[in-house]
């Protein structure tokens, strides 16, 4: 049993098929971490304030 | 009124004209919301379900919406990952219809399901043997990564674009879409695949059943090829229904024969092993087991052989040979034709391996049965119609879905700007710039 799997089993069935929405999770979280705080870094530097499309 | 928020260089219709577009349609959409309460609040009984169809009108408006919004994942797979750089301008409107798709795949599960709030049962207690598990865990994450496709054309508004914050993110989005892309990719050819696996893995429905490799079934990759091939028909019918409504020209052709060349080829290839996976099926698997090709089509008039020819040549095999021939997607008439054959095509074979295996009898004494939906349950798969034309209609007037709209509907410096032209409104009143200065450089 793990925190996020109630029914959690060491197999080879559970690794590979959480392991692949993990896998996705993972991509989608750490993408769109990184494209919000360097959204923050920017903002803070003064870029985009004046040039807009 | 809201011609500040309304892209530059474009003209909409007046908002009255806007405005009653959106209550037809959301007369519609409140009729679908009153049957889905219907089925939420007395239960499954409100619709024409019985122990012969489990599977009914909703799971394969599931079914048809997945595989025609497959033009999102392949469209992006083309242009981000492929290098198709074309494709920019109809990338946009390709992720809005998928996202439009793949959110009405979730609404009309959340009604099949009945107990909408045990959804995040499905992934607290996974049964890992499930093709339909592996279907929600990849249908779950790749809306999100529609919705992480759709963010930025909404942070891409005229208004929204001038807080800095959501300018910043949304170029940042940009710069990492190939990520987001590739990883849409992937999702959808587990899930589409899967869906496709479900039917293939039936052995007590020899309709249905199909050998494997490894443990996928043939019908596992025919979906995701199905889908890839059929799913930018969609993309192109919509788009094209859209310019004959705004009476405007949007995509440029060489941008919409492109797309039309890559998906004549997919769906001829796509065509070809279908062909030799029926014939395969119908001569070596199905006879395995004590059957005939007229066992499936040749005792019910509804689904006979014509069902068989239609989905292979008719939508299949003609639209393939329109679009991958210069002079045939070239010809708007015949383009069209063969988009709409094809986007037929997609939702006659979901129709198939949904419908049609519930109704082959699978013992000796059985008949086939048909069935017929009851009005909730075609009111609840009108609801994600209505609610895709709504957003369609909103995303289309506030949001830049149309990359090459400026520069193919230049304003007309002689005709009086009307409010709901785009202007440039910082002082968010409606300003006197001419014409001239809204046109696009």
């Amino acid at each position: 049993m793990l925190p996020f799997s109630f029914e959690w089993v060491w197999d080879m069935g559970h690794i590979v098929f959480h392991g692949g929405l993990w896998y996705a999770l993972n991509i989608i979280g750490l993408g769109m971490t990184w494209c919000i705080g360097k959204a923050i870094y920017d903002t803070i530097k003064g870029k985009g304030a004046h040039d807009h499309h | 009124m809201d011609a500040a928020l309304i892209p530059k260089g474009v003209k909409r219709c007046p908002m009255w004209q806007f405005l009653l577009a959106l209550g037809v349609v959301g007369a519609v959409l409140a009729w679908g919301v009153y049957a889905m309460l219907l089925c939420w609040i007395k239960g499954l009984n409100q619709t024409n379900m019985n122990d012969y169809y489990g599977f009914a009108l909703w799971i394969w408006a599931d079914l048809a919406v997945i595989a025609v919004g497959g033009g999102a994942f392949f469209t992006g797979f083309l242009r981000y990952v492929i290098g198709k750089n074309e494709l920019k301008n109809i990338i946009n409107y390709a992720v809005l219809i998928g996202f439009i798709c793949y959110s009405s795949a979730l609404l009309i599960l959340a009604i099949d399901v009945g107990q909408p709030l045990r959804n995040w049962f499905i992934f607290w207690h996974a049964n890992i043997h499930s093709m339909l598990t592996e279907v929600a865990f990849c249908l779950s994450c790749y809306f999100g990564v529609l919705c992480i496709e759709y963010i930025p054309l909404i942070l891409e508004n005229r208004q929204i674009d001038k807080v800095p914050f959501f300018h910043n993110l949304s170029h940042n989005l940009h710069e990492t879409m190939a990520l987001f892309a590739a990883t849409g990719a992937f999702l959808s050819f587990f899930h589409q695949g899967s869906l496709g696996g479900v039917a293939g893995v039936m052995f007590g429905r020899p309709f249905a059943f199909r050998e494997h490799i490894l443990v996928w079934p043939y019908t596992f990759f025919l979906f995701t090829w199905s889908a890839a091939a059929y799913g930018p028909c969609f993309t192109l019918l919509v788009t094209w229904i859209t310019e004959k409504i705004t009476r405007k020209k949007l995509v440029k052709d060489n941008v919409i024969e492109l797309l039309a060349k890559i998906s004549g080829w997919m769906i001829l290839s796509y065509i070809i092993v279908k062909g030799i996976d029926t014939s395969y099926w119908a001569n070596i698997t199905a006879k395995s087991m004590g059957l005939s090709l007229h066992d499936f089509y040749g005792r019910n008039w509804f689904y006979g052989y014509w069902m068989l020819f239609t989905e292979l040549v008719i939508c299949g095999v003609v639209p393939a040979v329109i679009l991958i021939t210069s002079h045939g997607r070239k010809t708007a008439w015949l383009r069209v034709t063969a988009i709409t054959l094809g986007v037929v095509g997609v939702c006659l074979n979901r129709w198939v391996m949904v419908l049609q295996i519930m109704a082959t009898p699978v013992m000796t004494f059985d008949k086939f049965v048909l069935y017929y939906p009851s009005w909730q349950e075609v009111a609840t798969t009108i609801l994600p119609v209505a609610y895709g034309i709504i957003l369609i209609l909103i995303s289309y007037r506030y949001l830049p879905i149309f990359p090459q709209e400026a520069e193919l509907n230049p304003i007309d410096t002689n005709e009086p700007v009307s409010r709901e032209t785009a202007i440039d409104a910082d002082a968010g009143t409606d300003s006197t710039d001419t014409a001239a200065d809204m046109a696009p450089a």
